[in-house]
């Protein structure tokens, strides 16, 4: 480890390299990496920071090689790790597919810009979907992280890697263009690996000491061979999902209406709920951790008592499904969405808030 | 009556399962696999020997292989290969290709691959066309030759011309051996054993990026007995593909101390 990093102290660093030093901490064997904004301080970083390390760090020709690199590594039970933006995770998808279809690790992150397209280079959470459904072709699901600054950036990325190597499934942060650049003082914990971490001796290619002539495919040909392996893969979602949902509860035993928020949405959010309660309107906030598992359970429960939710989110909609879907038709689910670089704005959310209050039964406020 | 002395001369090689025997009758790609089966076992590699059967009638590799096998993407597979090769350099990669996902889907997995010197072994069997879909155009599919995606035959005025894949790697910096040999005679087929020799030991020593392309018949695809499959690749594949040495650093220099040459 470079003498330079204050491991266990409290320093001042952007959420980009943040990122970068938890996998390094983490044990990330290889980096792969291309280019592309507003991820570039994480492959800079890593650039200069793998090597000192002796490790591992290709600039690679494509988003596709770097996550076929990362397949690669994982065939080999290397931890590794590749980042991009949006239309990069795009291009990624093929291999996220490959990977959770042939059950192998991978930690990524998504620094959300503004789509669909090549869009602009401002932060959004338009990638939702693409997080929480897979991503690419095919029965599948990757473990999603949606930190809210730069501290969960760090520790949801030693986790993911654990995560990743825990369930031998891809393990991804989705964060956005303001978390990945603003610098926020955090704490660099020391790596401490989940406690239940399998070998992976058992699996891992070109190593003496396991079985013979192992094979590591996403084909299935056999009839019904593919349908099994799906199903298995199920098996395993449902316990992810049991096992690994997290979210946050903020001031909802008392209110009447709840922010339903995550990542930079949830910190706006925060200060609303401030500001509102201080005019006197009882606003709680409900802020789900893992976005894939979704807290749907929880949701529901909350929504026995609260008959209002709003979604504060920046992309159009997204997880505001996922809330209606959670609640049941239990509650109303207002919907106050901004995307492409729009960022929501505190007095717009009081405003909705107010309007959420006079609303009538049936009635649903969204700002557009 | 002494004893008689029995020796065995010729067998399976441990490297190779005996119940693989899947490729139309005819088909190149067995008699390649035999050949990385053969070496791997030569180099005493086994156990660290991981094959990368790409997508193409060879995704079936693993049925040939008695040692550690990943499927990789359509095309990714220098990629693959990269990933684990420096993630754990002991490991002995073997990258298989046939033209359509080395030369047509993977061209820039492969490009960079050889420009940055990776170090493992790529076989790349070129039949100029793609045999697990049917029978189209492949990237090397020679001109005025038909294929169902062809059906008039090539014309490169609307399709391009067949890529020449040792040439087009030559002048790159990682390189260090290319050589392109034919599986149509005992001759040749020890020739392009001994190319594949050389890749291996380059690519045990980290020399840098090694490549064997091999001019192989796909009887089927090209609507052909496995005898007139071979008159036609001999009389005319051979002519645009010239077998040969197409780069070679030698055995005392790596591409870290010459590149470019």
């Amino acid at each position: 480890m470079s003498e330079k990093i204050p491991i266990g102290e409290k320093v001042l660093m952007k959420g980009n390299e943040a990122i970068g030093e938890a996998a390094v901490q983490a044990g990330c064997r290889a980096f792969f990496g291309y280019p592309i904004t507003p991820q570039n301080e994480l492959t800079a970083y890593m650039s200069k920071r793998m090597l000192e390390e002796g490790r591992v760090f290709i600039q690679s020709e494509s988003e596709i090689a770097a996550i076929n690199m990362c397949f690669g590594a994982a065939t080999v039970g290397e931890r590794s790790m590749t980042s991009s933006s949006s239309p990069g995770i795009s291009l990624k998808q093929e291999g996220i597919s490959y990977m959770a279809s042939a059950e192998l690790p991978v930690f990524y992150v998504n620094v959300n810009r503004g789509g669909p397209g090549l869009g602009n280079i401002s932060p959004a959470q338009s990638d939702y979907f693409q997080a929480t459904r897979g991503g690419g072709h095919g029965d599948y699901r990757v473990i999603a992280f949606g930190p809210s600054d730069v501290q969960e950036l760090y520790d949801f990325t030693m986790l993911g890697f654990d995560l990743a190597d825990k369930y031998r499934n891809p393990a991804m942060i989705l964060a956005d263009g303001i978390l990945g650049q603003m610098m926020e003082p955090l704490v660099l914990k020391p790596y401490e690996p989940i406690p239940d971490l399998p070998s992976k001796q058992p699996w891992r290619l070109g190593d003496p000491s396991t079985p013979d002539a192992l094979l590591i495919t996403s084909l299935i040909l056999n009839p019904g061979g593919m349908e099994e392996r799906n199903f298995m893969l199920q098996k395993k979602y449902e316990t992810i999902i049991e096992n690994e949902t997290r979210y946050e509860e903020v001031m909802t035993d008392d209110a009447d209406v709840v922010i339903v928020a995550y990542g930079t949405a949830s910190r706006i959010a925060r200060s609303v709920m401030e500001t509102a309660r201080e005019e006197g309107i009882k606003v709680g906030l409900f802020r789900p951790i893992t976005i894939w598992p979704y807290p749907y359970d929880p949701l529901n429960k909350l929504a026995d008592r609260v008959k209002n939710m709003l979604v504060v989110e920046m992309s159009l909609g997204q997880m505001w499904e996922d809330v209606r879907l959670a609640v049941e038709g239990k509650a109303r689910v207002h919907l106050h969405a901004r995307t492409a670089g729009g960022v929501p704005v505190q007095t717009e959310i009081i405003r909705d808030l107010k309007k959420v209050l006079a609303s009538k039964d049936g009635e649903i406020v969204r700002n557009f | 009556m002494g004893t008689t002395q029995m020796k065995q001369v010729f067998g399976m090689p441990e490297a190779m399962k005996a119940e693989g025997r899947f490729y139309c009758p005819g088909c190149g790609h067995g008699i390649v696999h035999r050949l990385v089966s053969e070496l791997v076992d030569e180099f005493g590699v086994r156990e660290r020997t991981v094959g990368i059967a790409p997508v193409g009638c060879s995704v079936f590799a693993d049925l040939y292989w008695n040692f550690d096998v990943v499927s990789a993407a359509h095309g990714r597979a220098p990629a693959v290969a990269t990933g684990i090769t420096r993630a754990n350099p002991n490991v002995v990669c073997v990258s298989y290709q046939g033209d359509g996902d080395l030369a047509a889907i993977g061209t820039a997995e492969t490009i960079h691959a050889a420009n940055r010197g990776e170090s493992f072994v790529t076989v790349f069997v070129n039949n100029a066309i793609y045999g697990m879909t049917g029978g189209q155009m492949a990237p090397t599919t020679l001109i005025g030759q038909k294929s169902t995606t062809c059906q008039l035959g090539r014309d490169p005025a609307i399709m391009g011309y067949p890529i020449r894949v040792c040439e087009l790697l030559q002048t790159l910096g990682g390189v260090a051996f290319l050589a392109r040999g034919v599986v149509d005679s005992p001759k040749n087929v020890l020739t392009v054993k001994k190319y594949l020799k050389k890749a291996f030991q380059y690519a045990i020593d980290k020399k840098g990026y090694t490549l064997v392309e091999i001019v192989s018949p796909c009887p089927t695809n090209w609507g052909m007995t496995p005898p007139e499959a071979m008159d036609w690749l001999q009389n005319n594949m051979l002519d645009y593909f010239k077998p040969g040495v197409y780069r070679d650093i030698g055995e005392e220099a790596t591409v870290e101390v010459e590149p470019g040459n």
